[in-house]
Formats: C-alpha cells, sequence, structure tokens
C-alpha cells in the first residue's frame, strides 16, 4: 500500500493467469482477506481467497449459482455464524484489524448488508429506517439521522409524506431502498448487497444502480450480482468466482474486455453459467 | 371424445354439490346450535340472570350472576398461568427448538394436548385440592391453565416459524443480538398468528366442565377470595341440565347461551384490536 490514489480506478492488474490471488494494487484497502476457506460442515465453499476491497469503490463479485459469492459476503460480516456447523479459516481484516476477534454488533455497525429480497420489517418506514439506531442506544435525533437516510439512498422525496406508513406497502423498488436506507442509517463504512436488484423491475434496479454510485463516495460498496450487465455498469472492480475458487480479480472494463483467464472469458461470453 | 367430456362435467357436478353439502353442513350445524341455544334459552334470560344468585329448589327466578364471575376469575386464573407459560415455551421451541430438547418438548406438549381433560382434572385435584384440603378457584384455574399451555404452545411456535428468515437476517446484519432481534422483529411480526392461538385456546377451555367437576367444584353462593369453591357457567350448565326442574332446564340453556356469547365477544374484540393496530401500521 505505497501511493494511496483514492477514487481512481487502478489501471493494470497482475495478469496473474490462474493464480487466485490476484492483487489488485495502488489504493488503500479496507477490507483484506487473507487465505480464506469456508466450509459448511465437512463441505468445503470457499478455497484460499485472498483479494483487497479498495476503500470508496464499488467491487462486484460474478459467477454462476453456487459458486460461493454469497457466502464470501456473508464472512465479511460474519453473518454465516448464524448458521450451524460452518468453520472459517484465514484472516479478514477490516482496516487493518481482525473481524474475528471484532465484537460482532460493532463489525455489523461498520459493515453494512442489503438482502436479495426486500426484506423491511413490518413496521412504519420510519421505524425500520430507525431500527439500527434504535438498537444501538442512538443519542442524536432520531428524525434527523432517518431523513438523512433515506436521502442517501434515494427515497426521501417519494415517501417524506408518509413517513408513518407501512414498508409493506411500498413497491419493491422502493422496499429494497428502505432496506438500503435503513443498513445506511448506522453509518456503515462499508455495504454488502447480495443481488440487491435480483427481484426488482429495471426502473428499480437502474435507480439502485445510480445510487451505488453516489454511495462510493462515503462507503465502500461490495455487490454480488448474477447479472454481468450490471457488474459492468456499477463496479470499478470484479472479481469471477468459480466453484468456491478466485478466479480473477481486475478491473472491470479488463475483466470484461481482456480477462486473463480462460475460465473468465468462458463465463463472460456465455458458455456456461 | 364426446364421452369423456360429460364425465368430466359429470364429476365435477357431483365433487361440487359433495363438498358444498358438506361445507353447509359445518356452518349448519353452528347455525344449529346457536339458534336452539337462542330458541330455548333467551326467554330465560333477563337482567336477574346476570345479577341475581341462583334460588334455592323450588324457588323461580334467580340468575348465575355468580357463575358468570366465577367463569370469569377462573379464566383470569388460567391466562395468568397460561399465557406466559406458553407463550415463552413457544419461542424457546421456535427460537432454539431444533435441538433434541426441542423434539422432546414438542412430543410432550403434543400428548399434554391430547390427554382427556377430565385427567387434567384429577391431576389438578390430586396436586392442588388435596394439599389443600379444599376445592378452589386456584385449583379450577390451574386445571384450565394446564390445557391451555400446549395450544398456546404450538400456536405461538408456528406463527413464529412463520415469520421469514429474511427479517430475522436484517436484524441481526444491523448488529442486533438474537433476543432482541426477537423480542422487536420476530414476536411482533408474528404477533397477530399468537393473539389469534390464545384467544383459541381461551375459547377452548371457557367451556371445559369436566376439569373442574372436582376442583372448582361449584358453589350455588358468591366465593370469597381464591381459596374456596367457586361456580362456573359450564358446571352451572351441566348441573341445572341434568336437574328434573324445568325452569333450570330453561336456565342452563341460557347459560349456555352466555358462554358462547362471551367467547364470541372475545374473539371479537381481539379481531378488533387487531385490525386497530394493522391500520395503524398502514397508515
Amino acid at each position: 500500500m505505497s501511493s494511496p490514489s483514492v477514487g481512481k480506478i487502478p489501471q493494470v492488474g497482475a495478469a496473474a493467469g490462474s493464480s487466485p490471488s490476484a492483487v489488485i494494487p495502488e489504493a488503500p484497502a479496507r477490507i483484506e482477506v487473507e487465505h480464506l476457506n469456508f466450509f459448511y460442515g465437512t463441505r468445503q465453499a470457499l478455497y484460499d481467497i485472498t483479494l483487497k476491497l479498495q476503500s470508496n469503490h464499488v467491487t462486484a463479485l460474478i459467477g454462476p449459482s453456487g459458486c460461493g459469492k454469497s457466502t464470501f459476503l456473508r464472512t465479511l460480516n460474519r453473518m454465516y455464524e448464524a448458521q450451524r456447523n460452518t468453520r472459517l479459516e484465514g484472516r479478514i481484516l477490516l482496516d487493518g484489524e481482525s473481524i474475528l476477534e471484532m465484537d460482532v454488533v460493532a463489525l455489523r455497525r461498520r459493515v453494512g448488508m442489503v438482502f436479495q429480497k426486500p426484506n423491511p420489517f413490518p413496521k412504519s418506514i420510519f421505524e425500520n429506517v430507525a431500527y439500527g439506531l434504535r438498537i444501538n442506544g442512538y443519542e442524536g435525533k432520531l428524525s434527523d439521522a432517518v431523513e438523512r437516510s433515506l436521502r442517501r439512498a434515494a427515497l426521501w422525496d417519494e415517501v417524506k409524506d408518509q413517513l408513518q406508513k407501512s414498508a409493506h406497502a411500498l413497491s419493491g423498488g422502493q422496499q429494497q431502498r428502505v432496506c438500503i436506507a435503513r443498513a445506511l442509517a448506522v453509518n456503515p463504512e462499508v455495504l454488502l448487497l447480495d443481488e440487491p436488484c435480483s427481484a426488482l423491475d429495471p426502473v428499480s434496479t437502474a435507480k439502485i444502480e445510480e445510487l451505488l454510485f453516489q454511495l462510493k463516495e462515503t462507503c465502500t460498496v461490495v455487490i454480488v450480482t448474477h447479472n454481468m450487465q450490471q457488474a459492468a455498469r456499477v463496479s470499478e472492480l470484479t472479481a469471477f468466482l468459480l466453484d468456491g475458487r478466485m478466479i480473477e480479480y481486475n478491473p472491470t472494463p479488463q475483466l470484461f474486455t481482456r480477462p486473463s483467464d480462460p475460465r473468465t472469458e468462458a463465463y463472460i461470453t456465455g458458455r456456461f453459467g | 371424445m364426446n364421452a369423456r367430456r360429460r364425465f368430466r362435467k359429470v364429476t365435477n357436478a357431483v365433487m361440487l354439490t359433495v363438498t358444498g353439502l358438506c361445507a353447509l353442513f359445518a356452518v349448519g350445524v353452528m347455525v344449529g346450535i346457536l339458534g336452539f341455544l337462542v330458541w330455548q334459552g333467551a326467554g330465560a334470560l333477563n337482567w336477574d340472570f346476570f345479577t341475581k344468585l341462583p334460588t334455592p329448589v323450588g324457588v323461580r327466578g334467580g340468575g348465575m350472576a355468580n357463575a358468570i364471575v366465577g367463569t370469569g376469575k377462573l379464566l383470569l386464573l388460567a391466562s395468568l398461568i397460561g399465557l406466559p407459560i406458553g407463550f415463552l415455551s413457544g419461542i424457546y421451541l421456535s427460537e432454539f427448538g431444533s435441538r433434541p430438547s426441542g423434539f422432546v418438548i414438542r412430543y410432550v406438549t403434543d400428548l399434554l394436548n391430547g390427554v382427556p381433560s377430565i385427567v387434567i382434572g384429577i391431576f389438578a385435584y390430586a396436586v392442588v385440592v388435596v394439599p389443600m384440603k379444599s376445592f378452589s378457584t386456584l385449583a379450577g384455574g390451574f386445571a384450565l391453565g394446564v390445557m391451555m399451555v400446549p395450544i398456546i404452545v404450538r400456536s405461538t411456535e408456528e406463527s413464529l416459524r412463520s415469520v421469514p428468515l429474511g427479517l430475522r437476517e436484517a436484524s441481526v446484519a444491523l448488529g442486533a443480538s438474537r433476543s432482541t432481534t426477537i423480542r422487536r422483529v420476530v414476536v411482533p411480526a408474528a404477533f397477530r398468528g399468537i393473539l389469534t392461538g390464545m384467544m383459541l385456546a381461551l375459547a377452548r377451555v371457557a367451556g371445559e366442565t369436566a376439569p373442574l367437576l372436582f376442583t372448582a367444584f361449584g358453589n350455588r353462593d358468591w366465593s370469597t377470595g381464591w381459596a374456596n369453591p367457586i361456580a362456573s357457567l359450564p358446571v352451572m350448565i351441566y348441573d341445572y341440565a341434568i336437574s328434573p326442574f324445568e325452569d333450570w332446564h330453561r336456565q342452563a340453556w341460557a347459560a349456555g347461551l352466555v358462554l358462547l356469547g362471551l367467547v364470541l365477544l372475545t374473539n371479537i374484540a381481539a379481531r378488533f384490536l387487531l385490525m386497530g393496530r394493522a391500520a395503524e401500521a398502514e397508515r
């Protein structure tokens, strides 16, 4: 980590062939993953993954269904701990600090998550966004924080007059933005999105993609998608996973135009997956 | 082809008729009971019925005020026992219950649900009446409370289980602990179902007679405190219905009507409250 060039897309990725740890140089890393192995019971789901997620960038994780991209995402905020019989080996550092030794509440406040299916609580829009603040004993003015979060999620203008309405009364796209606002309310440094648009129509998808652009100014964004066009549109860096292994990690334009691994090329040209 | 089409049409008509008739029968029984109660009992319903004590044999008039209050007291006690135990066990089963202990508890709960109510009565007799050396409100309330537990356990568990995983994950991902998630997300989301289960359990035990026969026993007078025998509508109905007196029979019908009315009222009140809550969330 020698010369920090925040916001600039690194131009050259190490053309590391099939090496799973192709490293992108030249930007400060928010999250560093080192030799990560992950197991569901005896079945290994991730193999020796090493990568750095750069500050204030959008990183996309692509790969066919079951390749481990969601599993990988869920290691970053230790969501896997909710499932029994899971085991993790290796190191994950957030700002140089191991997340495995961190208090899980503190970790999840710093690393927010948005899920595949919009999952607002059956409460009012206001209470949805305020939830994370309430349970963390927020001492400021809730209404200000809620407004700020809804603005950041580009939803404020649509809902400002109906904050007490049930979040379930909103459209799918709006619900997903409520979920984004809910995650943003606690001011996370990193935002993990697990196929956030797969249940949404194209217009809502476009809104959320646009939103990701603004979010990276304040957050490090990691998005799992199996829509390759989406990865190409929203991300600066893309990692391609296959069967639990990271095949290639490169700047998005490069990965999609000059993939360094034949398997990446096969996937992005639609020969499998 | 034509024959097949006709066959289908006939089958359709027959099945439609059969299912329709069965549904009609189910509704008909309820309407019949209600109609019969009103027809036989409404005549004996008057202000005295709700405010006066039973009269001695041979004296006309009188009411069942003590039995109405008695049923209320018994149900209150039963709820105090059954609701918290049932609710908390339901939470345990749904949230922590996939371990072997969960299996055992679930199984035993189902067994308890199948225990004949008279046996529950004997049990309450043995553990409350015998040591206290007296029939009592406590014993009756205890017996009814025990009966409520398994119904509430299973309905609470089912309601909690039907809360989507996504909601729990969303809460946990925001840094909420498991208990916070259960308290602030899962239970509120399942509240409607949980309350419905509780109402069902209450309605179910409100009409129970057998467990009260040798626990609460009965009382022709007001019962003071919680340690004395107490009158209840179901036992009163039983006593009056098997008596040889014409006007007692009518009062038994009236008591049945009142009991049904009470259950119905509680049910409607709960629905109403729930609707209020739902409307509040919709605003």
